[in-house]
């Protein structure tokens, strides 16, 4: 078996667009089954043959044109939010920094994660137990530094966890919204310096952590509600849910190709593109920085 | 004014973390102080603060805490530590040596109050220490302890409660912690009946320690009249008190003096042996006063009132009267039985038993020497009465104007 620090060396040519990897679920026991936040409507079910052509459609333009390596992960039957990858945990080279979900309904998901990472070569490393984490989902890197939420999923104390296991700075951002409960609901890095964020979802002191470390581009709450921050970044692509033309245009004014993807039977359990997907090619802080970018700055 | 020490780590100064966690201290109606902070040299490198979190009362305390703690202000999670007593009458090495201030233990998780409290002791835990519900906490002189008992030992998992700022409204307030002569009296004494009337009317009982020269002075008819009246709920003293109000009360002399008019009476420092001597006859103070020897004084109104009174006996003693306990270690547990309940505790024109009631009362209890030299004052404050307040006169005039200002109306 391929180790994981192998498979995970992109390419550092400058030359060549990095190769990203990411693990994704596909919805063969997606379902709407509990209400956990407020988007889940047990009322508003999701039509579940129109959520796998969804899904689908995801996996197609992430592994098409945009050239993405997808690793899959079965389904286990009585984890119906499996299919979002993002919150499995947050990759670091060989390792991978488990979840430790805050609902009962989603710790389940840490055991089938846990034995996917094992048998695919990554350390796992579990948070302390009296803090919750919930992966990818509340951390996300611009450059170097990692942006966390906490307070509706994960705990603050995660990130002194996190930065511990890093060797990061964190920046950690409150989110004041049962809507905007995962950081990756309400914002994505383009650069390690440019950063869209929906306002709405994080309080006073966090929009002035964020305006006062990045540039940023400011989501509108019309455009937020249709997840338009739930974006996947692959350099100068973004993978976005549709419906969201203004944040459209001002990336497309930015020279980024926007992948509008119809996502409604996700967004009914409060998911959409990014929380659909967990990057494998996340490097150890030290050689972290901007590989993303390494071929946005050789254009 | 409660507190509570929380430390704050992490990326709190980049975050805003840590002017958040003030911002929301003050939010919540809180104060704080911040003990100590470090911030990280670098980016990557984590700060990291002490704070001292302030409160009204505990329930202000328990809701800042909570708020602040979401944004990753956390409290001592550190237990009480104990040991068991090595001997009977020995703590542990390390014992927690108490105050007279609010206590509290850490156990289970939840704040445990030393009760009662006494400065100067160990801290005694019973109960099951795998059920912090049944568990309890209680001040213990190191004479009580058994071997093997538990003994709080070290101060990690302690908590003690300041002594309050006092009220600048009120009346004691001006009197402060220093020692003066330059106190207008009678505001004071006014002060202080009402303070009775609210300790009675909660229930609460009055103390009195009181010296012989209440006596000497000429202050027992009031003192006397007080008790009759209902004001007095305990009395500690000596066996010269009780001696010369029974002097006075067989031969209307004070240590050989006329009483009522000063003039030294013939055989007169023969006196206080004889009353001594009569009562040691009698087979008691009780007995006098039910033999109808004794018919009147302080002594004779606690016996008709059924009001306690422990009189401690000491090494200078003439007689002494039966009822006084001559082991002082035995005595104290007497004072000690009778501690519960104090509201407010009036020490009169006497250095011994003031500083020996000093030892045994929480500091929460209101507490005022009286003394006509200004160092019996200054002394029970350096033996850690911080709660006392002074006032320098002579003992008649204040039991005479304490005496008049509670047979006013309220």
């Amino acid at each position: 078996m391929m180790s994981a620090g192998d498979s995970h060396r992109t390419s550092e040519s400058g030359d060549m667009p990095a190769r990203h990897r990411l693990l994704m679920c596909a919805p063969d026991a997606y379902d709407l089954a509990y209400e956990i936040n407020d988007w889940m409507s047990l009322q508003n079910r999701p039509d579940l043959k129109l959520a796998a052509r969804q899904w689908r459609s995801l996996y197609e333009t992430l592994t098409g044109s945009l050239g993405v390596a997808v690793e899959l992960i079965p389904q286990m039957p009585g984890a119906p939010d499996m299919v979002f990858t993002a919150n499995a945990g947050l990759i670091a080279g060989n390792r991978v920094l488990l979840a430790n979900f805050k609902h009962p309904e989603r710790q389940v998901e840490v055991a089938p994660f846990r034995a996917w990472f094992e048998r695919n070569g990554y350390a796992c490393v579990a948070p302390p137990p009296e803090f919750h984490f919930e992966g990818e989902g509340d951390a996300l890197y611009a450059g170097d530094t990692l942006v966390a939420g906490y307070l509706k999923r994960s705990d603050i104390q995660s990130h002194r966890w996190l930065s511990e296991q890093l060797g990061a700075p964190v920046l950690s951002v409150e989110l004041v919204s049962g809507r905007w409960y995962h950081l990756d609901t309400a914002f994505f890095a383009l650069t390690p310096e440019l950063v869209v964020y929906y306002p709405g979802a994080f309080d006073e002191y966090a929009r002035i952590v964020l305006e006062r470390n990045f540039e940023t581009i400011r989501v509108v709450e019309e455009e937020a509600l249709q997840f338009a921050c739930n974006a996947v970044v692959l350099g100068r692509d973004v993978v976005m849910p549709a419906g969201c033309p203004l944040i459209r245009g001002d990336l497309e004014a930015r020279g980024y190709k926007v992948h509008p993807v119809e996502l409604s039977e996700f967004l009914k359990s409060g998911g959409a593109a990014k929380c659909l997907v967990l990057f494998l090619d996340r490097q150890e802080a030290a050689s972290q920085p901007a590989q993303s970018f390494q071929h946005m700055q050789a254009a | 004014m409660l507190s509570e020490t929380v430390t704050l780590d992490g990326h709190i100064v980049d975050s805003l973390t840590l002017s958040k966690v003030l911002d929301l201290i003050l939010l919540h109606g809180g104060a704080y102080e911040i003990v100590r902070v470090r911030i990280g040299a670098t980016r990557a490198d984590t700060s990291s603060a002490e704070i001292d979190v302030k409160a009204d009362d505990a329930a202000q305390l328990e809701r800042i805490l909570h708020v602040i703690g979401q944004h990753g202000a956390t409290r001592p999670t550190e237990a009480v530590r104990s040991a068991p007593a090595p001997a009977r009458g020995v703590f542990p090495d390390g014992f927690y040596a108490t105050t007279n201030l609010d206590t509290f233990v850490r156990f289970g998780g939840s704040w445990i109050p030393v009760e009662p409290i006494e400065m100067d002791c160990g801290i005694l835990l019973t109960g099951d220490p795998a059920d912090p519900a049944n568990l309890s906490a209680a001040a213990v002189p190191m004479h009580r302890i058994r071997k093997g008992d538990r003994v709080v030992v070290g101060d990690a998992g302690v908590r003690v409660v300041p002594l309050a700022p006092r009220d600048p409204t009120s009346l004691f307030s001006f009197m402060g912690s220093d020692v003066s002569t330059e106190r207008p009296k009678e505001i004071v004494i006014a002060a202080v009946a009402r303070r009775m009337r609210e300790v009675k009317a909660a229930g609460q009982k009055v103390l009195l320690v009181g010296g012989p020269a209440i006596v000497h002075t000429g202050a027992a008819r009031s003192l006397e009249s007080l008790i009759r009246a209902g004001w007095i709920d305990v009395l500690f003293a000596g066996n010269a008190l009780a001696t010369h109000d029974i002097e006075r009360a067989l031969f209307g002399t004070s240590l050989g003096v006329e009483v009522d008019t000063g003039a030294p009476a013939a055989h007169g420092h023969e006196h206080h042996l004889r009353a001594i001597n009569a009562i040691r006859m009698a087979g008691g103070i009780r007995q006098a006063v039910e033999q109808a020897l004794l018919t009147t004084g302080i002594m004779h109104a606690l016996i008709e009132r059924n009001v306690p009174f422990v009189l401690a006996g000491s090494i200078r003693d003439d007689g002494p009267l039966p009822d006084v306990i001559t082991d002082s270690v035995q005595a104290q547990d007497r004072m000690r039985d009778h501690i519960p309940g104090i509201g407010i505790a009036l020490l009169v024109a006497t250095t011994l038993h003031s500083v020996a009631t000093g030892n045994l009362l929480p500091a929460s209890v209101t507490t005022l020497c009286v003394d006509s030299d200004a160092d019996t004052v200054i002394k029970l404050m350096d033996r850690g009465s911080h709660q006392a307040f002074g006032l320098v006169t002579d003992c008649e005039f204040f039991m005479k104007e304490l005496a008049a200002r509670l047979e006013e109306a309220p």
